[in-house]
């Protein structure tokens, strides 16, 4: 029982020597460079100016902000962290892209299906009086080929 | 006295161009000659008018008459008188009396120039052409009045057009001066050139809706403004073109596009105007697509409403804005008016309208052109849904957001990857009809060739997948073009017995607009090299350094020399400039001057980049910060922005090809005459 109770001491001594010497060592580490900084302030547009990225607006309040991340980075916290504490400050427009990346994407994309779907169909309709009065034709009918194209042809088919 | 004037010549020009439109339209209906021609006078009137009141405003600006409001929010006493001349176009009010004075500078040039060969369309362009003005100096006369002048009142200091009872007119000591991201070389060509190629795009639109009224739907109107169409591209891209320049040299980001919606405002008619310019070719060449193109043109005349209103106005930042602003609904409103009128004559007239053949290939270079306008269009709706999307999340959700450049890279990248397949493809395929085993027997050699040059790139340059199959694309077009170039000119040689450059020339001079496209196709392939270089290569760093300490980038070193700085009392600006030494790999290259300009008067400061440009890549120096008393330590920001001068070059390449494609041809003069010689017709109207 006395030496389990040493044990538990000495372990929470361990423990306690431990935390003293890795915590401040982590919190306080090198200083996070402008690279650091960058890094994540470009992910991040100014709250305030329209359409600025954080790393490159030249307001004050940019500045301090880019600061702020400097501190955050310097306190161990994560790429992540950061810009979830940007959003819950300063709302989601902080981000460069909306957070429903879903329907961001999705509408344009089935535009551009519903695009090309309508153009297949087209296709499929004009090839059809082509494919069933002509056939497979493997030859280019001379008719309706460019004049300017078949001159050039007829030009390098009788060259020496 | 001197506003008031001006003001109301613009009043006056208001007017003129409602009479214009409505005897147009009266005297067309009623067919009274005289009608028509007191129109068109009217419209002619319109030009001088304005320039009388553009006149009155320049004067207003060069005199530093601040009681002006618009004088006061542009100028400054210590602008130079260049400056506060281009400030005319610096703000909203002014922009828009800029953009109707080139209006009806286009409108006067077609109607003076073949009124009696295109009798049967001019009263509708007319009638377009005076809508469209009137509407803009319609802004300009009751909501952004250039001329509005300050007023003192018991309730404090406002603009009125007309003076307020019991005011006195204030006049402030000096204006608050152009915003000095505005003062750049690039800035003050790049408007103009912007609203060149928006205004000029009005005019194919007013032939266009000429055509449905008139009912004369077959490819007249294509012809008569195909030129017209060219040239306001050129003019569309070349503004694009500057103000990527400019954004370059001047907002220190290290980039030139940022996917900014006044940036995408701009390029959004660019992508109609491009997939009109290529779908027109196939209903002159094969009668296909006459619904389409006008749908395109109907399409590009809205973007540039919409993109001249959004590049002044920034109203589209929030549901807010948009709801206090005086002229954003009235914007929209015209914008929804011309379309609905626009397309409700493409309904009426649509039966004529039927296509003249039948499409007969998949792999015709129809069916490829038609491909290629649905990857425009398909970009156009990634571009429109970003511009619009922050709008609609906040009037349906609540929530504001950004869609920046992330979203659209994404998005657009296998796009503009699929253009440029297509743009390798189309030249080699035939019109009416291809099939696979002619079109493989065309393009094998040239794709063999981009292998070999994309194994080279393997080798030397990067691994990177989506540069290799970028830089791959970029080599299939290019060899594909000057294959196309190489075939035409050594049947010629053979042929004619011409020497090769005789033969290039010849061959050239004879379809101008086939070969000044090919020479548009490598051009966009130059650029396209200095947007991969840039968007997949480019790095940098950033770091407080003390005298003659160093920063390293790349293989670049740049270490820091000196710092000074010092006023220009009669210019109101301080300079901040820094002096660092570059090298590269060791070799001492020479200097560069990063600075920093603060202007007193707008109290806005501007970093101009010092830049070291070769084609290989760019050093792009930013001076941040630096400790102002001491000057030992400053913070610099270094990008090296690999191969994207080959953009800029590109762009010159670009201007080459489109004044060869656009180059007056003798088939332009034979578009009033009968067809004798059908024969003779078809084969110079083709290319």
């Amino acid at each position: 029982m006395g030496s389990s109770r040493i044990t538990f001491y000495a372990l929470l001594l361990t423990l306690i020597l431990a935390g003293l010497w890795t915590g401040p060592a982590f919190a306080q580490g090198p200083t996070p460079t402008d690279n650091d900084v960058n890094r994540i302030a470009k992910q991040l547009y100014c709250p305030v100016c329209e359409s600025t990225p954080l790393d490159v607006c030249p307001t004050e309040a940019c500045r301090q902000w880019r600061e702020l991340i400097r501190t955050m980075l310097a306190d161990g916290k994560s790429e992540a962290e950061i810009k979830q504490y940007f959003v819950e400050h300063y709302g989601a427009r902080v981000l460069a892209e909306p957070p429903n990346r879903l329907v961001t994407y999705l509408v344009p994309a089935v535009a551009i299906l519903l695009g090309a779907f309508i153009l297949f169909r087209g296709f499929q309709l004009w090839l059809k009086p082509s494919t069933t009065e002509a056939g497979t034709v493997e030859q280019e009918p001379k008719a309706l080929q460019d004049p300017y194209v078949a001159r050039l042809e007829e030009e390098l088919k009788n060259r020496k | 006295m001197v506003a008031n004037f001006g003001y109301g010549v613009l009043v006056i020009t208001f007017f003129v161009t409602l009479y214009s439109a409505f005897a147009a339209i009266y005297g067309e209906r009623k067919q009274i000659p005289a009608m028509v021609e007191s129109a068109r006078r009217a419209m002619l009137l319109t030009w001088p008018l304005l320039t009388l009141a553009a006149g009155v405003l320049i004067y207003l600006l060069i005199n530093n008459h601040y009681e002006v409001q618009f004088v006061y929010e542009v100028t400054s006493r210590s602008m130079p008188t260049y400056l506060k001349v281009t400030s005319w176009w610096g703000g909203q009010a002014g922009s828009l009396l800029f953009w109707s004075w080139l209006m009806s500078a286009f409108a006067s040039l077609v109607t003076l120039r073949k009124w009696d060969r295109d009798r049967e369309f001019l009263p509708w362009v007319i009638v377009v052409a005076c809508v469209t003005m009137a509407f803009f100096i319609g802004m300009t006369v009751f909501f952004e009045n250039p001329f509005a002048q300050l007023f003192q009142t018991t309730a404090g200091v406002a603009a009125h057009t007309f003076q307020p009872v019991n005011s006195i007119l204030f006049t402030p000591e000096d204006g608050r001066g152009l915003n000095p991201l505005l003062r750049h070389p690039g800035m003050i060509i790049h408007p103009p050139m912007l609203y060149l190629g928006f205004v000029s795009f009005v005019i194919p639109y007013a032939f266009a809706i000429a055509a449905l009224i008139t009912g004369r739907t077959d490819d007249r109107w294509i012809r008569v403004t195909r030129r017209w169409t060219l040239w306001a591209w050129l003019f569309l891209s070349c503004g694009l073109v500057l103000g990527s320049r400019w954004a370059y040299d001047v907002l220190g980001w290290g980039g030139f596009w940022g996917w900014d919606p006044v940036e995408i405002a701009a390029f959004m008619p660019w992508l109609t105007g491009t997939a009109f310019l290529h779908s027109v070719m196939i209903q002159e060449k094969r009668g296909l697509l006459k619904h389409w193109n006008m749908l395109l043109i109907i399409l590009t005349y809205a973007l540039v409403i919409f993109g001249t209103f959004l590049t002044r106005s920034g109203v589209l930042s929030s549901v807010h804005a948009f709801a206090q602003s005086a002229i954003g609904p009235l914007f929209f409103g015209f914008i929804g008016l011309t379309l609905f009128t626009s397309v409700a004559l493409l309904l009426y007239r649509w039966s004529s309208l039927k296509s003249e053949t039948e499409m007969t290939s998949l792999l015709s270079r129809e069916a490829l052109f038609l491909l290629n306008n649905l990857l425009f269009m398909s970009i156009l709706v990634v571009c429109f849904w970003g511009v619009i999307f922050p709008l609609t999340s906040e009037l349906f959700t609540g929530q504001k957001v950004t869609v920046g450049p992330p979203f659209y890279e994404h998005a657009t990248a296998p796009l503009f990857a699929a253009l440029m397949l297509v743009m390798g493809i189309a030249p080699l395929s035939a019109w009416g009809h291809s099939t696979v085993k002619t079109l493989s027997r065309a393009i094998w050699k040239p794709t063999v060739a981009a292998v070999i040059v994309t194994a080279v790139i393997f080798a030397t340059y990067t691994q990177n997948v989506g540069a290799l199959i970028g830089f791959f694309l970029v080599a299939l077009v290019i060899l594909v073009t000057i294959y196309e170039y190489w075939r035409g000119a050594y049947a010629r040689q053979k042929g004619q017995g011409e020497n090769i450059f005789t033969a290039i020339w010849t061959l050239t001079g004879r379809n101008r607009r086939r070969y000044g496209g090919y020479i548009i196709h490598i051009s966009m392939m130059l650029m396209a090299i200095g947007i991969l270089g840039i968007e997949i290569f480019q790095v940098e760093t950033q770091g407080r350094i003390g005298v003659g300490e160093s920063l390293n980038l790349s293989n670049y070193t740049i270490t820091y020399r000196e710092l000074a700085s010092w006023d220009d009392a009669p210019k109101g600006v301080n300079y901040t400039r820094a002096v660092v030494d570059v090298s590269r790999n060791g070799v001492y290259l020479g200097e560069l001057h990063p600075r920093k300009d603060y202007f007193y008067d707008s109290q806005q400061a501007m970093t101009i980049p010092g830049e070291r440009a070769t084609l290989r890549d760019d050093l792009y120096v930013l001076l941040i910060d630096w400790e102002p008393a001491s000057t030992t330590g400053a913070t610099f920001k270094i990008f090296v922005n690999p191969l994207v001068n080959w953009l800029w070059l590109g762009s010159l390449l670009f201007l080459a090809g489109v004044i060869i494609a656009a180059w007056p041809e003798k088939e332009m003069e034979r578009v009033a005459v009968p067809v004798k010689n059908p024969i003779q017709q078809q084969t110079s109207a083709a290319d």
